[in-house]
């Protein structure tokens, strides 16, 4: 059986097409490709340009994908799309354009939540069969555990999401946001030596980021880091360190912008991999899958391994294709619930921005 | 999976006890051994919190040595006024004589608890309703959930005892509640699960002291949820807690109308109804 996967929740835009052979060997990932907005330095992308963004491009990536599968419409047998959670009018363009499909092709519709999309992709990829899921994103913050089929959230942020956190404090910087602001912190970050005192605020199981995100903001704004003049001295600095003579600036205590994205990123994995850590000891769970955008960062897959090996487990991550929102994992979660008989009737096929992972019965797994 | 795993190296003072404390549970930030204090008859639970190496030394300690020493003053606070914690014996925040090359971690020692945790208690429950709750007439089934709801309450009033004293726990799931064993355990449940003791809290080391509804809300929410996520069976019981609470002392009218607001906070949260 083939699916088809259309993701569009944020600001990119995926399209992937999913195979699960009737003999039962492993699904087969026929196409995967992924289209990505991508605003200017020191601004977030806005819904309706990212809307914008996602129409002119998804016929595009649907024609492509079909392409580079080497399947034709015949063969789809069903299309798959994001109910939710995420960004209204983005989602609205992807939902109108798998309804025309479904139309059009006369193909049922799947919808799929966004969240267990990630974690259905995470485990096939990964071959973990019960993990405790950390799923870190733009959007989303929470650990995730699957009993009685439901996919438990034991804790998840209060305010802003972790990569909502990196993503703005990037903007303070004027970091580019191309290919993604997280990636850009990470690089920056490891230039970073000294640790800044930060909020570290964990309650029970759930974390909070918005009093972080201010402090740090302070601070930039304290030692004059932030803006577009402070980010032209990251360019000069990356050039003169070329060549063996390295020049270090002199800091007198002072944090450079280097040090405020290594103690800001030292701070919010510190507090990602504690509540992981609890709800692993909780649940008396080894395994540990990561799984959103956040997730391809390998500092913090550093820590989470590290985390893991002291309890003696380990940790399942995938890299970007799959870690970063994606039309596969889509279909992928698409169809698992297209194979126990669940289809989106077109009157039916909506989205909406507040879908939240333990509302959707998980049918496909036993137990 | 990598090698066998290896606890931490003990603090120092305890790498000569005899016999050797032995590691009950490793927790998500502390490791539980059984000791004994000052005399080999008085077992003592010895809470040591290793280093992180995931974390940053310096955020590490800064953190260790936090949570031990609210930790420390909250059961302190809490013996004096009463409620059913574990005593503090001994501790030492720096651990391992705060030698920058040594710090292996801050420790704890406290009275020891005998008895169950809830969590196993109402997972056993929870296997033997799954299994034989059919075979049960009606009148031995409300027998069974009214044990459990008497359970709930009592946790209601040990928790609002709790918040009475000026302290909120921030990490309650059910296996950080005790049952401290009476003397003689008689159970008649079919089910062979004892429910009976006094309800102990144990963990403080997420706790702290106020008395603000919010923290106070919090703390049940944070019940709530896990018990609704690691006891699907016993969780329509827990409008119980909420009324053993509002038992036990004057003032929780407003800790549990801000528990409604709490309740609406989670984020993507259905907004219809």
């Amino acid at each position: 059986m083939i699916a088809i996967g259309m993701e569009g929740s944020a600001n990119k835009l995926g399209v992937g097409i999913m195979l699960h052979p009737e003999d039962g060997s492993p699904p087969q990932v026929l196409a995967n490709i992924r289209h990505t907005y991508v605003s200017p330095p020191g601004e977030g992308f806005l819904p309706k340009d990212t809307a914008r963004h996602h129409r002119a491009w998804v016929v595009k990536l649907v024609k492509k994908s079909l392409k580079e599968a080497r399947v034709s419409v015949e063969d789809v047998d069903c299309i798959c799309f994001t109910k939710g959670p995420g960004m209204g009018a983005p989602l609205q363009s992807v939902v109108v354009a798998a309804r025309m499909l479904s139309l059009l092709w006369n193909k049922p519709l799947v919808g799929v939540n966004h969240c267990v999309g990630h974690i259905e992709m995470g485990r096939l990829i990964t071959g973990a069969t019960n993990p405790v899921v950390l799923y870190v994103s733009g959007g989303n913050t929470q650990v995730i555990a699957y009993s009685s089929q439901r996919y438990r959230i034991f804790g998840e942020t209060l305010d802003i999401a972790v990569g909502n956190c990196l993503d703005r404090f990037a903007r303070t910087l004027h970091i580019s946001n191309d290919p993604a602001p997280g990636y850009n912190i990470e690089q920056l970050a490891k230039q970073g030596k000294q640790l800044v005192d930060l909020p570290y605020v964990v309650k029970g199981m759930d974390v909070s980021f918005s009093g972080l995100l201010a402090a740090i903001d302070g601070l930039a704004a304290q030692w004059g880091l932030g803006g577009e003049e402070a980010a032209k001295g990251d360019a000069d600095k990356q050039a003169s360190t070329v060549g063996d003579a390295q020049i270090i600036p002199e800091t007198d205590g002072k944090p450079t912008r280097a040090d405020l994205c290594f103690s800001l990123q030292e701070t919010v994995f510190s507090m990602l991999v504690e509540i992981t850590e609890r709800a692993m000891a909780h649940v008396g769970s080894q395994q540990v899958l990561i799984v959103g955008g956040v997730g391809s960062n390998e500092r913090l897959q550093e820590m989470m391994g590290i985390m893991a090996r002291d309890r003696g487990g380990s940790v399942y991550a995938t890299d970007e294709r799959f870690c970063i929102d994606n039309g596969i994992m889509i279909a992928q979660a698409g169809m698992l619930a297209y194979q126990t008989g669940f289809r989106t009737p077109l009157k039916e096929s909506t989205c909406t921005q507040r879908f939240r992972t333990d509302e959707v019965f998980v049918k496909w797994r036993e137990d | 999976m990598a090698d066998e795993y290896r606890p931490p190296a003990l603090p120092s003072p305890f790498t000569n006890t005899t016999p050797a404390p032995t590691l009950l549970v490793q927790g998500a930030e502390a490791h539980l051994y059984k000791t004994v204090s000052l005399d080999p008859s008085i077992p003592a639970a010895l809470k040591v919190r290793p280093s992180k190496p995931y974390r940053h030394p310096i955020l590490d300690r800064r953190l260790t040595r936090q949570r031990i020493i609210q930790e420390a003053r909250c059961l302190v606070k809490l013996v004096r006024e009463g409620v059913s914690v574990p005593a503090v014996l001994a501790m030492d925040w720096e651990g391992q004589g705060a030698e920058e090359s040594a710090w292996g971690g801050a420790w704890l020692m406290m009275e020891w608890v005998e008895g169950p945790v809830v969590r196993v208690v109402l997972e056993q429950w929870e296997a033997w309703m799954k299994k034989n709750a059919a075979s049960l007439d009606e009148t031995q089934l409300q027998k069974e959930e009214d044990r459990v709801r008497g359970l709930m309450k009592r946790i209601g009033h040990t928790l609002g005892g709790l918040h009475k004293a000026g302290v909120v726990h921030g990490d309650l799931t059910t296996s950080n509640l005790m049952l401290r064993s009476p003397a003689q355990d008689i159970t008649d449940s079919p089910t062979g699960v004892s429910m009976e003791g006094e309800v102990v809290l144990i963990d403080f080391g997420l706790a702290g002291q106020s008395t603000q509804d919010e923290d106070r809300a919090v703390d049940l929410y944070v019940l709530e949820r896990a018990i609704g996520s690691t006891h699907p069976r016993s969780e329509p019981f827990f409008e119980e807690v909420l009324h053993g609470y509002r038992e036990s002392h004057k003032g929780t009218g407003s800790t549990l109308k801000r528990l409604e607001d709490v309740r609406m906070r989670g984020r993507k949260r259905s907004m219809i109804g």
